[in-house]
């Protein structure tokens, strides 16, 4: 069974339909039980990291993910809340990636923030990748970033190099979109619930 | 994708609407030879018609894999939150935005300003470029760089800009508009109106200095093939997704 995190987030059925494209039924739930009983957990999600970081604590969530033994994957604003801190409302996080998150600063008038729309990742090093190239597209949409650090597993480049994923142990992370992703993200999901194969 | 009555179709300058097909079987397709995104536009107004837009857009979440953007009808905040629960993951504002600009404020506020996308339909009249409403039929006194500026600064995530001297006739996008408008905006401007060959996306992005560019009729009648088309932009320096 594949979990889903139920939060104050925004886009997690993004997430549900495209797993549901790769014929899994997903739970989408907030209950510790299930959570730690799936098979994988999925901690997507698009919005603003003070209010979900305290959402996540008033529902004990926090506590639940930093504990999951299983693969984890987070996404976008889930890979976010799964570092130490995020500039964004100068929060405390997750920790689990120990690393902080923080924001894009433009250089030229070219540099938009957010970055919305397509880019592509580099230095591939984990099975996460497994039958995607080198300069394959993702799709993405945020405003604060994870520099490049001892747990990248992909880079991207945007205004700088920095961390397209992320992993430690049984967690993993991307800053793209996977579930927008076209072919491309269908494959770095299926690959995520291979590895969540019991 | 214009839609109405859950079939698109798509006019010659905002009139003449011809069919072409299934909206959310033509989404498959175009994320299949290499669209980056899609766009639907809800052109019906009747209540009904606003349900089967709402049903197609979640068939559109469940079966796609690329973003996408809707738009039309869409007057108030429980209009946006509706389309984004449905699964849209941009919503794209009109005419309401010009009746009421703190709209814009408040989707922004509430769910970000990458939900949020600002369409203008403007023409280049005797006294310059002004911008219309209600599908192109109503003139307004504001002018077209006053109102994308301002939708900037009230949150707007990105700007489609239509040229309706453009739209349909298929000589070319508004390039020299939309140069102005790209190198003094720091959101993304997605140009739309005048796509009738290849050279024409290239002129967008290479002249026009777009971030995107908008096309339908060229692409569902078979006019201009997507993978050939990035293909060709490739080959002229231009940056797309392969």
């Amino acid at each position: 069974m594949i979990a889903v995190v139920k939060y104050n987030a925004g886009n997690i059925f993004s997430v549900m339909n495209a797993l549901g494209r790769l014929g899994v039924e997903a739970v989408l739930t907030d209950d510790a039980d299930l959570l730690r009983r799936a098979d994988g957990v999925v901690f997507p999600g698009q919005g603003e990291a003070s209010g979900a970081m305290s959402y996540l604590r008033e529902h004990g969530l926090d506590v639940v993910i930093r504990g999951l033994r299983q693969p984890v994957l987070g996404i976008c604003i889930g890979q976010q809340l799964m570092c130490r801190h995020s500039q964004e409302g100068d929060t405390d996080c997750l920790g689990i990636f120990p690393v902080d998150v923080v924001r894009f600063v433009p250089e030229r008038h070219e540099d938009k923030v957010p970055q919305m729309g397509w880019n592509s990742i580099r230095g591939l090093a984990s099975p996460l990748f497994d039958g995607v190239n080198e300069g394959a597209y993702i799709y993405n949409v945020h405003s604060f970033y994870v520099p490049v650090c001892d747990f990248t597993i992909a880079s991207c480049e945007y205004i700088l190099p920095y961390s397209a994923a992320l992993r430690k142990d049984n967690f993993f992370s991307t800053q793209f979109h996977p579930e927008k992703s076209g072919s491309v993200g269908e494959r770095i999901l299926s690959n995520f619930l291979e590895m969540c194969k019991p | 994708m214009d839609v109405k009555n859950g079939e698109t179709v798509k006019g010659t300058n905002f009139v003449n609407l011809r069919s072409a097909g299934d909206p959310v079987e033509l989404g498959r397709r175009y994320s299949q030879c290499g669209a980056d995104e899609l766009c639907f536009l809800d052109i019906t107004a009747s209540f009904e018609g606003r349900k089967t837009f709402t049903d197609m857009v979640r068939r559109v979440a469940r079966e796609i894999n690329i973003p996408f953007t809707v738009g039309g009808g869409i007057n108030e905040l429980d209009d946006v939150e509706r389309m984004l629960e449905a699964g849209a993951d941009k919503v794209s504002v009109n005419s309401a935005a010009i009746r009421n600009p703190g709209l814009i404020d408040e989707v922004a506020r509430r769910f970000g300003s990458q939900v949020i996308v600002c369409a203008i339909d403007a023409r280049n009249d005797a006294d310059g470029w002004h911008c219309y409403t209600k599908g192109g039929r109503v003139r307004q006194e504001l002018g077209l760089y006053d109102w994308a500026h301002e939708v900037q600064e009230r949150g707007a995530g990105e700007i489609l800009f239509t040229s309706m001297d453009h739209d349909g006739v298929k000589q070319g996008f508004a390039v020299e508009a939309l140069a102005h408008l790209a190198d003094w905006l720091s959101i993304p401007v997605i140009a739309s109106g005048g796509a009738g060959c290849r050279e024409h996306f290239r002129d967008v992005f290479a002249l026009g200095h777009a971030d995107a560019a908008l096309a339908a009729s060229v692409f569902h009648f078979g006019e201009i093939l997507i993978p050939e088309l990035k293909q060709y932009l490739h080959d002229e320096n231009i940056e797309v997704r392969l």
